[in-house]
């Protein structure tokens, strides 16, 4: 086996090393897939081997070299890290079959393009899981960001032109006006960067305390990928991408990245206890709230299931953001908890989106009455990751939900339990509202709004799934989401070290 | 009388005396053939010369033998070494990429009298960074200015406007060689000198209002010449309508030149022990740099024109390396250094793609660049990645520009001139971004003189870009050439200087 040292440098290279070979391989579709499939497969066996190391009390790390004066490219994996690495290679190696599914499926052009940016984006995202401080995690967010808009702006017609400069605009500009300044302003104070076990910042009480707040609402809006309301509008609008995009990156990796971010920054720069005891994230937590309930009001009203399906993943993110600032160990071990569950529930929901573009050419909640009859797995699948999402058991979706309730009673934040519970009812309307659609009314006959038709039974005759490459990764997500609900323990132990500060 | 010990003298000797020999080649391949051979002859003696001073110190060289305070002096320290590394290194990729765009934008008869010119403003620009005499920076300010005039009138083949461009910088670029005289010559009323550093420690003391004439004067005339605002109005059209090459190799290096010579007389001839400095960087350079800062940001925003865009975005910067300077401090002082040498390498990777552009559509208004991804995918990238690197994505040099800004901002408690910093580069996100997108997300023009079969730019335009491009990401990973030697540099001067 690799050693877990070799393993993150390559983490980054090898996926780069796919981008060329991809690149190379344009004029031969199969090969090119083969080139993307290989690459997942070697990316994922290099976080599986990190996140053995990590489990077993080991914490690798590499130091490339120094940038400035006490501003590394360097590397090191940590629990929250190496989990992050193994969600996020994982369900990029599904999402590329699911890829090669419906991009034929879909008949899009510049697929080779396509391609390239995903590897681009795969290896920044293994940065950002592995980068040992700021300064390297802030390199590789940037580049993540610059990757997907060709991603973003993929068909290249008006709309996408405009989206792909919202998605530039606020992503950019929070970074780089927000993100930036607190960085060098943490640089200042404690002269490094580096994720610190207990928090960098907790060691300069005397100058980091009076700044705290400051700063710390620096990182959580400069932090334009974790989407809190009001910087929010990128996600929505990256929904123009193809689906697989909106899938993997606007549902794992980027918006992953964002509220992984935001987690490490509470933990490894604040320090859990630094937080608490400056009440610095408190209104943040406010804002995390109210992003909660707002963004599940807005998915409410969205007809286009992906446009509906961005804005609960707007939702569903402030969960990790209010985790991360209950300044509890509970809080941020369900925040935690949060990044890998709803990646598996949301990537479902979204190729399941995707599948319903391919099979049945529908993109609104809508006109999508009675097509769980002709697509019943996809259906199926979509239920079960709706379910994950609300957060019912046996499903992963609701330990993170019982980690932060237990979170917020620890930090006395007893009315962040009520934002839960009214969003898991909100998620409820807006989620499983479209399969029970699909399932129990009967398939609308053209430009006849039909209403109450009574349940019939599946004729399985009419059964039209998307492809097999379409419909089969969504099923494999969606099993994972069950499958994780009964290995909540080991994961718990896992991110244990977490709630002891690192 | 070894080569070695005369290396100081080479970077202005070697140019002087070959500029002449251009006008006995046959116009055309030789003339350009001998001003590249030059200029990297140059770059190899800039070199060494840094190689020198990092190891062994300030280098002191009396021209002719004649010892100062009566003799010139070149007094080469880490911070002139810098700038020297600079322009004989933009000088080197500029001077091969000038053919083929010099050949479609300059009577080919004219072809021995441009790279003339070429190299007398390239002795010039080394001869103000290099010397260590007050009055002879004046001298070869005015050599690098004359042969500017004559190479943006140049432009006129193409572009008759080029004409006027040309009057208005030389009447804007006397206006403030007339200025910077009177101020030296103030000064050399007040103390009897004229090398540096002997008059620094003869203006020890001196309060008066000659001195601080002298000091306005000098700032003013500087000022003129690296285009601070509002003074830079001769610049966008210089930059503009000048031929190609020359946009990219004064782009480069010019200003950045006045920006040197202004902290070499703010911090090594006048000292912060001179009260009238400190207003100075609190009221006028300060208020000054930022307002240039957004200004011209904003009216780039609005350019039709990419070379103008990009001269506008020139003046911005410039608004960066002055709020270094007003800090006073050495964080501040390192930053404005850093900028100066990270924005040379981004702006003439820039200008070089502008050149292509120009090259093979003869426009380089923002509509020739629609659809150029198709049509110039390495001009095309050339310009994405420098362009990232103005706006400041990490991975770039001008990340590490930022960087330093911010930092210089935050450790002399002007927080609020951090944020001033990254709020103008989110203005150069949008007349960047703006220009990106046409080049990827359009499509080519399918009528008009824009339209039809447009290849990539010749291999000899093609490399000297990339190898800017490549030193723009180099840099941004590898900064102890740039920032490294510019935190030492800003070391020296602010003790130099007489501050802490």
């Amino acid at each position: 086996m690799i050693s877990p040292e070799l393993a993150l440098p390559l983490a980054v290279v090898v996926p780069l090393i796919g981008f060329f070979a991809i690149w190379a391989l344009d004029k031969h579709p199969n090969l090119r897939e083969g080139a993307t499939i290989l690459t997942g497969v070697i990316l994922l066996i290099l976080t599986i081997s990190v996140f053995e190391a990590v489990a077993g009390g080991a914490r690798p790390s590499v130091f490339a070299f120094d940038v400035i004066v006490g501003l590394p490219i360097a590397f090191s994996a940590e629990p929250l890290g190496a989990l992050f690495g193994v969600v996020a290679s994982g369900l990029w190696l599904v999402n590329s079959f699911y890829s090669i599914g419906y991009m034929r499926g879909a008949g899009e052009k510049n697929q080779t393009r396509f391609y390239m940016a995903f590897a681009v984006a795969i290896s920044s995202a293994m940065g950002v899981a592995y980068a040992q401080n700021l300064f390297t995690l802030f390199i590789f967010y940037e580049i993540l960001t610059l990757s997907t808009v060709p991603l973003v702006t993929h068909k290249g017609d008006d709309a996408a032109r405009r989206s792909g400069r919202i998605y530039l605009g606020v992503l950019l500009g929070t970074s780089i006006g927000l993100f930036l300044p607190a960085i060098v302003w943490t640089y200042a104070i404690a002269g490094s960067s580096d994720f610190v076990p207990g928090g960098l910042l907790a060691r300069h009480v005397d100058q980091a305390g009076p700044v705290a707040g400051v700063l710390l609402a620096l990182y959580a809006f400069g932090v334009g990928k974790a989407a809190l309301m009001p910087v929010h509008p990128w996600l929505p609008n990256a929904m123009v991408a193809p689906t697989p995009v909106s899938a993997f990156l606007h549902a794992v990796a980027v918006v992953k990245a964002g509220v992984f971010a935001i987690l490490k920054i509470s933990v490894y720069i604040f320090g859990v206890d630094f937080l608490a005891t400056t009440g610095a994230g408190k209104p943040i937590l406010y804002v995390a709230g109210a992003s909660i309930i707002l963004a599940s009001a807005i998915a409410m009203k969205k007809d286009n299931l992906k446009a509906r399906l961005a804005y609960s993943t707007v939702s569903q993110l402030s969960y990790v953001t209010m985790g991360a600032m209950l300044a509890s160990s509970m809080g941020v071990a369900g925040g935690a908890f949060q990044i890998a569950a709803h990646a598996l529930a949301k990537i479902t929901l979204f190729m399941c989106a995707g599948a319903i573009y391919v099979g049945a050419h529908k993109n609104n909640v809508s006109e999508m009455r009675g097509l769980g009859r002709v697509m019943p797995v996809t259906f199926g699948a979509f239920t079960i990751a709706a379910l994950s999402i609300v957060g019912l058991p046996p499903l992963a979706g609701s330990w993170p939900k019982f980690l932060l309730m237990i979170g917020a009673a620890d930090a006395g934040e007893r009315w962040a339990i009520a934002v839960l519970v009214l969003s898991s009812i909100l998620n409820v309307v807006y989620l499983l509202g479209v399969p029970a659609q699909a399932f129990y009314l009967a398939p609308a006959p053209t430009g006849v709004k039909s209403r109450g038709a009574g349940p019939e039974p599946i004729d399985w005759g009419a059964v039209k799934e998307a492809p097999l490459l379409c419909v089969l990764p969504p099923v494999l997500t969606a099993a994972g989401a069950l499958l994780l609900f009964f290995f909540a323990d080991p994961l718990f132990c896992f991110l244990a070290p977490l709630a002891g500060g690192g | 009388m070894t080569l070695a010990a005369q290396l100081p003298a080479l970077p202005v000797i070697v140019p002087l005396v070959a500029a002449p020999f251009t006008l006995l080649f046959k116009p055309g391949r030789a003339p350009w053939a001998w001003a590249s051979l030059i200029s990297w002859i140059i770059f190899a003696a800039c070199a060494a010369i840094v190689a020198h001073v990092a190891n062994a110190g300030v280098v002191s060289y009396h021209l002719g033998g004649w010892p100062p305070p009566i003799g010139i002096e070149y007094r080469i320290d880490l911070a002139n070494a810098l700038v020297l590394a600079l322009v004989s290194g933009v000088a080197a990729v500029v001077f091969p990429f000038a053919y083929q765009s010099v050949k479609a934008e300059i009577d080919e008869r004219q072809s021995p009298y441009f790279y003339g010119a070429m190299l007398i403003c390239l002795t010039g620009l080394l001869g103000v960074t290099i010397t260590g005499d007050a009055f002879n920076v004046f001298v070869f300010l005015e050599i690098a200015s004359l042969s500017s005039y004559a190479l943006v009138a140049m432009g006129a083949r193409r572009d008759r406007r080029a004409l006027t461009a040309a009057f208005n910088y030389l009447v804007m670029g006397t206006i403030g060689a007339t200025f910077f005289v009177i101020g030296l010559g103030l000064l050399y009323q007040a103390t009897g000198t004229l090398n540096m550093a002997d008059l620094h420690d003869r203006l020890v003391g001196q309060d008066n209002r000659m001195v601080e004439a002298g000091f306005a004067f000098i700032m003013i005339g500087i000022g003129l010449k690296l285009a601070m605002f509002p003074m830079h109005l001769w610049l966008p059209n210089a930059y503009a309508y000048a031929p190609s090459a020359v946009s990219a190799f004064i782009a480069a290096t010019s200003t950045k030149v006045a920006v040197y010579v202004l902290i070499r007389f703010f911090f090594t001839v006048f000292g912060l022990d001179f009260p009238f400095l400190h207003v100075a960087f609190a009221w006028t350079l300060l208020p000054v740099g930022v307002i240039g800062m957004f200004f011209a940001s904003i009216v780039a925003v609005f350019q039709e024109d990419v070379k103008r865009m990009l001269a506008y975005s020139s003046v911005a910067q410039i608004g960066y390396m002055l709020l270094g300077v007003s800090f006073g401090t050495q964080e501040g002082l390192a930053a404005a250094l850093v900028h100066l040498v990270n924005h040379g390498l981004m702006k003439g990777a820039l200008f070089m793609a502008a050149a292509c552009v120009f090259f093979r559509l003869g426009d380089h208004r923002c509509r020739a660049y629609e659809g150029l991804a198709r049509r110039m995918p390495f001009t095309t990238w050339a310009f994405i990645i420098s362009g990232l690197s103005l706006v400041g994505v990490p991975g770039t040099v001008g990340f590490i520009s930022k960087w330093y800004l911010i930092e210089a901002s935050i450790e002399a408690h002007r927080v609020w001139a951090g944020f001033l910093v990254v709020l103008s580069s989110l203005l150069a996100v949008v007349y960047v971004g703006r220009i990106i997108e046409l080049m990827v997300l359009r499509p080519p023009p399918k009528d008009g003189p824009l339209a039809g079969e447009i290849r990539e730019a010749p291999l000899s335009m093609i490399i000297p870009m990339w190898a800017l491009v490549a030193a723009n990401v180099y840099f941004g990973f590898r900064t102890g050439l740039t920032a490294g030697l510019a935190d030492q540099a800003a070391a020296a001067l602010m003790s130099s200087a007489g501050g802490g």
